[in-house]
């Protein structure tokens, strides 16, 4: 085995027993990013020099006994939509190429404070709209398991770069499936924390109330030793929940005797790929087997969860991205006449065709004479999907289902049809618009070779049972051992 | 046809909190172009807003001064526009749910009081300052004042003239400064107003259609605005042309509004809940205790002054009109028992000189407790009213203790006997023709003698003692 094929976990076991240096670690990984860039395209930015000097001052701190962390010398990338001072922050988008932020994200911070080792930065749908990663100014990353399919999106070089070596984890971050959908596509565990749980002070903004960080990882146990690097209240977050936060690797057991899972049906219903169902209905099998109790219940509203989402998100990113003006910094049109047509022009030229559909469509949402049939009611469309899950969750510890309806499409399949692409999100948006948390753990594959991941959502700030129902999950099937050949 | 002119107006002022409403920054007016800001209040990629607490507490005190009911559950909403002095494109303020509500201030004009009322007061964040250079083609920013925290302030449209609207003015700022939440330093845009106006015809009940003026700084262009945009309206209707609904720009220097063109006022602000700030909750008990520390406010302080100093009203009124004007009469009085003269100096010659020298109370260059001195000084007999009010004019000037001026100068009154009838014998017989209208009953020359006296002694003659002289030598 390579030492970038390992988890983070045993990466860290190899660094305690001096099997194996942080230098060493991060050469394997920086090695492999050469080899397979060209092919997967993950990265937008890759910080090999500063990575290896970091890997050298940890490692000398490793021997001196003084950087303990388990994360100690790993070699992980963040999505491009974080904020690393001194390091090009881009969001995949034109607007922002030149943007080198003067200041880094908490996670960024509490990363470093951890001593993990900073890869560069990955591609992304532009400002974190869109599922395939076709939406980047710069590139379209492929997915590691066929190279003429999407990596999904937005989060799509986060969970390419796991899936094929690149990183040994990885950051995302997930507004209505951004996490959760490409670690299906790809093959990797993908968490979307609780809404409050990560700090998303320095994370630019695409829907603030519904945009959450998130790891992707190898496996559950990576899962939650990133999960306590980067999760806790941070006061420059007026959003971030202010609560005791558990250590996650304690909920690492095998064992999910007596535990309650529902099913919604809507979710196995019209519009799910055979491969998917029959993987989502093997796991069902599996956990009851482990002795679980699984129970068919009812989510109606589901199908206004899309519409919703779509008028909260492109609301609030009508606002989030009105300050790219031209003014401050980020792209300027190199021509225009006054400055009604400077912000024209440098919006028209700066952003790609669904940041500006989604602009459109927040700024209508909210135009007076529309706010009250459209935005305010998303509102309450919201607060029926709380109750709703609030009811399910009275009786289910947590709830399973699939991540997509399909597996990885091809590249350029369904860019000609954005409405067929935000159906992509009918099983993940309704987990951001409660603030709820989702994991998502690969479950087999499907007829192609793909990966298909399974969705277990639980109640808020209960990512610990998440993490032990995927843990138990991982073992007793092998799933996530799969890895594709580059 | 006889006019009523409607008035509401929304009043902005700065919070004086040291920090900023959404990060850590200084408030402080002035320093070098964005030098005031961080990564917050300019807007970065990324950022966050976090609510400086005093802000809310600063409101609230301004609430609960202004007799407003304090809202427990209030939230903070986006007002979405693009401006370059704005780097969000977005203003932070409050739209359906303000801090405040339903309070009102009471004014007084010619004698008559009158109450206004108060709508709503919210929190919102000020934008920062475009300027056009002057060589260059282009303009330049600077973000300082970007997020340091105001209220506004908006009244029902209660107000019927431009007095009152100028006293409501006045009494809000008073109000604020007592409790010492905005410097209201309008030459520092500190305190700006925006008039809302209408007129119909005396006696009808609909309101007519009203205009806006914007950011007027200062009591005398409210007035003047005021003035202007009401006669403006008049002519329009009787010469049977309509007011249209718009917003105009009030140009102070020539002293007439124009119209701003249209795309610059048709605004959808697209409000919603801003969801990067939690809702604003407050405790009852909290609210309970903000209103108990509250400071003495301008109209307890008039009584006050009536009862405990028996002022008369108007005086009252003056001295309790600015905080610091207050302030300086308690100050001097707690140095010198002798109100009324207390009262009557700053009243009467402060109050002038500040005006001629375009001063505010706050930067009176020496403490009260030198006017007392100067007060006990004339009491002492020490100097003379009139020297008094010459050695006022040089502690203008020095700010030095009047005590220290009469001795450096010699001012001191003279009461030295001899040397008084020396003087006064020389008055006499340079005055032979005054000497005898007395003499033949002209009351008239005694005065006269006596005023030649005072100033052969450049004003120090001590009087009563000059008096009695003349009387002695004139009887001889
Ligand atoms: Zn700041």
């Amino acid at each position: 085995m390579e030492l970038y094929e390992l988890t983070a976990h045993e990466l860290s076991d190899l660094i305690k027993d001096k099997k194996a240096s942080a230098v060493e670690i991060t050469e394997s990984l920086l090695n492999r990013i050469e080899e397979t860039e060209n092919k997967v395209e993950s990265y937008l930015t890759v910080c090999k020099e500063e990575a290896l000097a970091k890997a050298k001052e940890v490692q000398a701190r490793i021997d001196k006994g003084e950087a303990k962390s388990p994360l100690a010398g790993i070699p992980m990338a963040l999505k491009d939509n974080m904020c690393t001072e001194g390091i090009a922050t881009t969001c995949g988008s034109k607007m922002l190429e030149n943007f080198i932020p003067p200041y880094s994200a908490t996670v960024v911070k509490k990363l470093a404070e951890e001593d993990a080792i900073l890869l560069g930065k990955l591609n992304m749908d532009e400002f974190a709209m869109g599922g395939s990663n076709e939406n980047s100014y710069f590139k379209k990353t492929k997915n590691p398991w066929d190279l003429e399919r999407v990596p999904g999106g937005s989060s799509g070089g986060s969970a390419a770069s796991v899936a094929s070596g690149q990183a040994v984890f990885s950051l995302g971050s997930d507004t209505g499936g951004s996490i959760r959908q490409p670690a299906a596509f790809c093959g990797v565990v993908g968490m979307k924390p609780t809404y409050g749980t990560v700090s998303r002070f320095g994370l630019v903004a695409f829907a603030s109330s519904l945009d959450q960080i998130g790891p992707l990882t190898k496996d559950v146990t990576d899962c939650a030793l990133v999960l306590n690097a980067i999760t806790g209240h941070d006061k420059m977050d007026s959003t971030s929940a202010d609560i005791q936060y558990p250590d996650y690797t304690k909920a690492l057991l095998n064992d999910v005797k007596g535990m309650k899972i529902g099913y919604p049906k809507e979710y196995l219903g019209k519009g799910i790929s055979e491969d998917v169902k029959k993987a989502v209905l093997d796991a069902i099998d599996t956990y009851k087997s482990l002795g679980a109790e699984c129970e068919e219940f009812s989510l109606p509203i589901t199908e206004y969860a899309i519409p919703a989402y779509y008028l909260i998100a492109c609301a609030e990113a009508s606002s989030n991205l009105a300050r790219y003006d031209g003014i401050k910094y980020g792209y300027r049109a190199a021509k225009y006449t006054d400055l009604l047509d400077l912000y024209k022009q440098t919006r028209s030229e700066g952003f790609g065709a669904e940041v500006k559909r989604r602009i459109m469509l927040g700024t209508y949402a909210l135009s007076s004479g529309y706010y009250d049939a459209y935005y305010k009611k998303a509102l309450q469309v919201r607060t029926i999907i709380k109750q709703e899950f609030d009811k399910a969750f009275s009786k289910y510890d947590f709830i399973i289902g699939p991540t997509t309806p399909t597996t990885a499409f091809k590249l350029g399949e369904k860019t000609a049809n954005p409405l067929e692409m935000y159906l992509e999100d009918i099983y993940t948006v309704s987990v951001n618009i409660a603030g709820l948390p989702g994991l998502v753990v690969p479950c087999g594959k499907d007829s192609k070779g793909l990966p298909i991941g399974l969705q277990l959502i639980g109640k808020p700030f209960d990512e610990s049972t998440l993490l032990r129902a995927g843990y138990t999950f991982e073992q007793n099937t092998e799933y996530h051992k799969m890895r594709p050949q580059i | 046809m006889e006019y009523e002119v409607v008035i509401g107006l929304e009043v902005h002022a700065e919070l004086s909190t040291k920090s900023k409403i959404y990060c850590s920054c200084t408030t402080e007016f002035g320093g070098e172009e964005n030098t005031h800001c961080c990564p917050i209040c300019t807007g970065m990629p990324g950022v966050l807003p976090v609510l400086n607490k005093n802000v809310v507490e600063y409101a609230v005190k301004a609430g609960l001064a202004t007799n407003c009911t304090i809202a427990e559950f209030s939230k903070q909403d986006r007002k979405n526009y693009f401006y370059p002095d704005l780097p969000k494109a977005y203003q932070t303020s409050q739209y359906d749910l303000p801090l405040c509500k339903e309070g009102y201030i009471d004014i007084e004009v010619e004698g008559e009081k009158k109450r206004i009322g108060i709508t709503r007061i919210h929190i919102e964040e000020d934008a920062g300052k475009l300027m056009h250079d002057e060589w260059e083609t282009g303009t330049l920013v600077d973000y300082n004042r970007c997020g340091v925290p105001l209220i506004e302030i908006v009244s029902e449209p209660d107000i019927r003239s431009a007095e009152e609207a100028k006293a409501y003015v006045e009494n809000l700022k008073a109000i604020l400064e007592y409790i010492e939440v905005s410097d209201c330093k309008m030459q520092e845009g500190s305190l700006r107003a925006d008039v809302n106006l209408s007129v119909r015809p005396k006696g009808q009940k609909e309101f007519g259609t009203r205009t806006e003026m914007k950011n007027l700084n200062s009591f005398r262009s409210i007035v003047r605005a005021v003035e202007a945009e009401t006669q403006r309206q008049i002519n329009e209707i009787e010469s049977g042309g309509v007011v249209v609904q718009e917003t105009r720009r009030w140009d102070d220097n020539k002293g007439v509004s124009y119209a701003m063109r249209s795309k610059e006022e048709a605004h959808d602000y697209r409000y919603f809940p801003e969801p990067d700030l939690v809702p604003i909750v407050l405790e009852k008990e909290w609210i309970e205790k903000v209103k108990e520390a509250l400071p003495e406010l301008p109209d307890a302080r008039r009584k006050r002054y009536i009862a405990e100093f028996g002022l008369p009203e108007y005086d009252a009124g003056i001295l309790t009109s600015s905080k610091r004007l207050a302030d300086f009469f308690e100050e001097a009085v707690s140095k010198n028992s002798n109100t009324k003269a207390v009262s009557n100096w700053i009243m009467g010659d402060l109050m002038r000189i500040l005006k001629e020298k375009n001063l505010e109370v706050d930067q009176i260059p020496f403490p009260a407790e030198y006017l007392a001195n100067l007060i006990g000084l004339i009491d002492k007999g020490t100097i003379s009213g009139t020297i008094a009010k010459k050695v006022f004019e040089k502690m203008f000037d020095s700010g030095k203790d009047p005590q220290v001026i009469v001795k450096e100068e010699g001012l001191e009154v003279v009461s030295d006997e001899g040397a008084l009838v020396e003087v006064v014998k020389k008055i006499l017989e340079s005055n032979p023709q005054s000497v005898a209208d007395y003499k033949s009953g002209k009351e008239k020359a005694f005065g006269f003698l006596v005023g030649q006296a005072m100033k052969e002694t450049r004003g120090k003659a001590n009087p009563q003692l000059i008096n009695k002289i003349l009387k002695e030598e004139l009887e001889k």
